[in-house]
């Protein structure tokens, strides 16, 4: 009989990748027999927050050099991902729509080096608030989608697109429309640019109306949500539901209300990248489970 | 005989419904007339001015105007939220009943250092 390890396992044994996270209502250590599992586990990589265009040497000195080095990293995983998604702020701000386009292009040039060719983009308020996504789709398409994948199913919410913040009634509704035409048991993964939940609103680490998408999303037992936006690491459960933050690729941010202004955590010269990283995601899918690896832009 | 009672209750109901209107009006009108008011400018990236002092209990106008783009204006701890549109005035009564400093901030994305534009309200 052949010995199944899983990707987990295997980082265990390898000693790689960062702090491990288990995220999911399958909290028994118990697994199904190697090879009685209905669904295939699988895993993708979470990047996010690359801030294409952004200046700033005190907050990082590579702003040019931390995405490559990120596509770089992600090449060089042993096991390449089932897919990858960007959650969101792929560029930094402008109110040049030309420059705009210009770094949205010069983003997805940057990332097509990438080994794996099954992408998802999600645009973050910094691509796509200031003209409702407009450039954004011209490059990557629909701002918010579904799609399914080895029996889980994922939807990409835009809580960007409309300056407010918020996902309106129209998106409520077709995330509503969408979850009834899932089976009950249905696993449910979302990925979104800012918090659905009141992290800090303050810093603008909150959804207008993302209360009434919680409130939606409850009525399904097995729901995990991914974001990017606060730029670190953060877990926090509303019920049931599973909200992981990630790291950002160009520059960490303080945690919620820590100071009195948000600003990027300044650079550390004595270790160069540190904040900033990307993470894996292992779904194992008949438990809904995710196990969560970060890693770092280059490794020490 | 049915259509005559809907048309007197249709007329009673626009003549309670302008009465009711005007009342807000001169309600309105009085409070104006009365009530210090703060004007605070928003633009790419700041309120002017960006410290306001009220005194507490001290009713206010405050009369919010735009230089540039839609900018929002939000008191989480007061509950008051509004946007601001260029062009236009939006005037609301405050009426301060806690003292203390009170954040406010713009919550509808206005460009690269949208993050940074906050202000405060200083109730003493």
């Amino acid at each position: 009989m052949a010995l199944t390890v899983n990707r987990r396992d295997f980082l265990k044994l390898a000693g790689i990748g960062g702090v491990v996270f288990a995220s999911g209502l399958g909290c028994s250590s118990m697994r199904n027999g190697a090879g009685m599992s209905e669904h295939d586990d699988f895993y993708f990589v979470q990047l996010s927050d690359t801030h294409w265009g952004f200046t700033g040497p005190d907050a990082n000195p590579d702003a040019t050099g931390t995405l490559p080095k990120a596509v770089a990293a992600v090449n060089a995983l042993t096991k390449q991902p089932d897919f990858i998604v960007f959650t969101g702020d792929l560029t930094h701000s402008t109110e040049d729509g030309r420059e705009r386009r210009r770094r949205l292009g010069e983003f997805k040039e940057i990332v097509s080096a990438l080994k794996v060719k099954d992408i998802r983009f999600m645009p973050g308020e910094h691509d796509g608030s200031l003209d409702l996504s407009k450039a954004f789709q011209e490059f990557f398409g629909p701002t918010h989608y579904t799609f399914d994948y080895k029996g889980v199913h994922f939807i990409a919410l835009d809580n960007v697109s409309d300056p407010h913040a918020q996902l309106g009634s129209d998106q409520l509704q077709w995330l509503s429309d969408d979850l009834n035409k899932q089976n009950p048991n249905a696993k449910i993964v979302v990925f979104t640019h800012r918090p659905l939940f009141d992290l800090y609103p303050r810093w603008d680490w909150a959804t207008a109306d993302g209360a009434e998408a919680i409130k939606i999303l409850q009525q399904r037992q097995n729901v995990t949500v991914f974001y990017g936006h606060i730029h670190q690491e953060n877990h926090f459960m509303t019920g049931a539901i599973a909200h992981h933050a990630a790291k950002s690729l160009m520059f960490p941010l303080p945690a919620p209300g820590s100071q009195p202004k948000r600003t990027p955590v300044l650079w550390d010269a004595s270790a160069p990248y540190k904040g900033l990283g990307f993470r894996e995601v292992e779904a194992e899918v008949d438990e809904a489970k995710y196990e969560i690896t970060e890693f770092p832009v280059v490794r020490a | 005989m049915m259509k005559k009672v809907t048309s007197r209750l249709l007329a009673l109901s626009v003549c309670t419904a302008l009465i009711a209107s005007f009342g807000f009006l001169l309600l309105k009108l009085g409070n104006a007339q009365s009530e210090r008011v703060v004007k605070i400018t928003a633009h790419k990236f700041a309120y002017e001015p960006n410290e306001i002092h009220l005194k507490l209990g001290e009713p206010v106008i405050l009369e919010l105007t735009s230089k540039d783009v839609i900018h929002g204006f939000k008191i989480p701890d007061l509950g008051l939220r509004t946007d601001i549109e260029p062009g236009a005035t939006v005037r609301l009564r405050l009426v301060p009943d806690k003292s203390g400093t009170f954040e406010f901030y713009c919550d509808n994305f206005c460009g690269v250092d949208h993050e940074s534009m906050s202000a405060e309200i200083i109730v003493e």
